[in-house]
């Protein structure tokens, strides 16, 4: 069996999204659940940018920023219904990430992680500093999306964390099944075919400012879409979520578990995410692992643990 | 005018500790096409063994010494233990590897030592010296001072020794530099303690104004990547140059315009420089560089 098939990655997913439930001893493990989606959206966004187009940002946790503030602040101030809000969120990430990706992915490696870090900070600083908006550095509220609600009155009652478990799964798979078929199309290939050379990209044919443009601008949305998602869920957000240590975050999780492959992502989103969960009996230790974990993964297996393990089995049976 | 004078003054400091990471980041990245994110917990570790060598009752001068030999082994270990054997890793997997060693010796320094904010006194006092109207604290004298002693000792290693020389070569051309008898790793090894060395430098020079705890390098070491950047990569004249041109415009922008967006503001000249100039102020000579 070979974990490239676009209907093997959507099968496996979807059935540890509903098995997984049949394990969790406590409801809390449901909240640790509907984390990893929300961040697997946001790694599967950097797959489609960093696995498919080779090109790398470290300022998307930015466009979750956007996101999560749409949802926030866009049914305060425009009486938008929250879901709605998340569409002008990803809308807007969109429109940002167009106008700031031309000038940047003219930029390569380093020059360009240095831009989109700039980028991403400035974001961050902007949310932080405008406290009259956003409640600066303390956060804000969020409203709730009444979904829920709406489920209950058709007869279908879940926990609060039930709901959200199975609405970001939802929502992950629904991103999931958008990367992969986005990676068998002519955009995905011409993706690919610029991560290889950009040079020979080029000589065929393809419009390779174009095309990094539509791989950053769709890694945008899904970044978006992962902050909404976290505000809604959360009913809270501050700053943080579009700092630079969440862009690390997002970065290391598509790294850590493969980048090229949008299960490695979710893998290493699953890792990342329950990592400071199971070390928080050992808090003194958490950085000390997290910088270790990091180190020795991208080591020893550079491209990443999924394909790293995927070649070994392989490896093996011939 | 005085106001101005002393935004200046405090502009030129900070931009004497942002040169000293961003050459840091030149040395190593010369040596192996690395960005080493983890150059601001250089600083960080430079400043808390003084703190801690020198509250076990060492004069602050052999504090400070042995802080930045401890540094420089540190910087050797990331080299041995992280950087060499990622040897041809892409970019991201590096970027990651160095991040990852940052939260490291950040995770472990709050455990080696504490977490709270420290500092040492002053080498010549805290009475601030009155310069036109304007003041400046004799420690920023020495900081100032320690950067422009940094910078004419590396100039004269890299023009007048051999092994300087072995070390500019190496930053050209590998393989070129290992067929006339170079032993680049020894060149990767030296680079590497150099950088820490003189990021651990900086770290005792500047904590008596800044102070220091276990968390300060990562805003260093974003500072110092984007001084080497706007000055260009690989470029210790553009490492000077980027480090005071940042610390100034962060001290004008402070004084100006908004001491909130102080930090904002050099992120906007270097996405500004980047989009005009892709490599950078002095990138044109980093296709040989120096």
């Amino acid at each position: 069996m070979r974990l490239s098939g676009k209907a093997t990655t959507l099968l496996v997913l979807m059935a540890v999204i509903a098995v997984a439930p049949v394990f969790f001893p406590s409801s809390y493990y449901y909240r640790v659940g509907s984390l990893i989606f929300v961040n697997g959206l946001a790694v599967t966004g950097l797959v489609i940018l960093i696995g498919y187009a080779g090109q790398i940002s470290l300022g998307h946790a930015g466009f979750a920023g956007i996101g999560a503030y749409a949802c926030a602040l866009a049914p305060v101030h425009l009486g938008l219904h929250p879901a709605l809000a998340a569409v002008l969120g990803a809308a807007l990430s969109a429109l940002i990430a167009f106008l700031v990706g031309r000038p940047i992915l003219r930029l390569k490696g380093y020059y360009l992680a240095v831009a989109s870090l700039g980028f991403g900070i400035l974001v961050s600083m902007v949310l932080s500093n405008e406290a009259w908006l956003t409640g600066g550095p303390d956060g804000m509220a969020v409203e709730e999306m009444g979904l829920r609600a709406a489920l209950k009155a058709i007869g279908i009652d879940l926990s609060n964390t039930q709901f959200w478990y199975a609405f970001s799964g939802l929502v992950l798979v629904i991103g999931a099944w958008l990367a992969l078929n986005l990676h068998h199309s002519p955009t995905g290939r011409a993706l690919r075919a610029l991560h290889g050379s950009e040079v020979a990209a080029r000589t065929v044919g393809v419009d390779v400012a174009r095309y990094k443009l539509v791989a950053f601008v769709v890694s945008a949305v899904y970044a978006s879409a992962s902050g909404s998602l976290l505000a809604l869920q959360n009913k809270f957000i501050t700053p943080d979520v579009a700092g630079f240590m969440h862009s690390i975050e997002m970065v290391t999780m598509a790294v850590l578990g493969g980048a090229g492959s949008v299960l490695g992502a979710i893998l290493g989103a699953a890792i990342l995410t329950t990592l400071p969960q199971v070390l928080t009996v050992f808090q003194e230790y958490e950085q000390l692992m997290l910088g270790l974990v990091m180190m020795l993964v991208m080591i020893f297996m550079r491209e990443g643990l999924l394909p790293s393990l995927a070649r070994l089995v392989r490896g093996r049976g011939e | 005018m005085p106001e101005l004078l002393q935004f200046l003054l405090s502009g030129i400091t900070v931009g004497a500790v942002y040169a000293l990471v961003a050459l840091g980041f030149t040395i190593i990245y010369n040596a192996s096409d690395v960005v080493n994110f983890a150059q601001g917990e250089f600083v960080m570790l430079g400043g808390m063994i003084t703190v801690f060598s020198h509250a076990a009752g060492l004069p602050l001068p052999l504090a400070a010494l042995i802080a930045i030999a401890a540094t420089a082994a540190v910087g050797v270990a990331l080299n041995k233990l992280a950087i060499e054997p990622a040897r041809g890793a892409p970019v991201v997997s590096l970027i990651i590897i160095t991040i990852g060693a940052s939260i490291f010796i950040r995770g472990a320094t709050q455990l080696v030592f504490d977490k709270q904010i420290h500092r040492f006194p002053a080498f010549s006092g805290d009475r601030p010296i009155a310069v036109g109207g304007a003041t400046i604290l004799p420690q920023s004298l020495w900081v100032i001072a320690g950067a422009l002693a940094v910078f004419f000792g590396l100039w004269l290693f890299f023009t007048r020794t051999l092994t300087g020389r072995a070390v500019l070569a190496t930053a050209n051309n590998r393989i070129a530099a290992q067929l006339v008898g170079i032993n680049t790793n020894y060149v990767m090894t030296l680079s590497f303690a150099m950088s820490a060395a003189i990021g651990a430098l900086a770290g005792v020079l500047v904590t008596p104004i800044t102070m220091t705890s276990y968390d300060v390098g990562l805003a260093l070491a974003l500072k110092g990547f984007a001084a080497a950047m706007l000055g260009g990569m690989g470029n210790p004249k553009g490492a000077l140059a980027g480090g005071l041109l940042l610390g100034l415009l962060e001290a004008m922008t402070a004084g100006y315009v908004s001491s909130q967006y102080k930090d904002a503001a050099a992120f906007v000249v270097i996405l500004a420089v980047l989009f005009a100039m892709p490599q950078g102020l002095f990138g044109r000579k980093s296709t040989d560089r120096v």
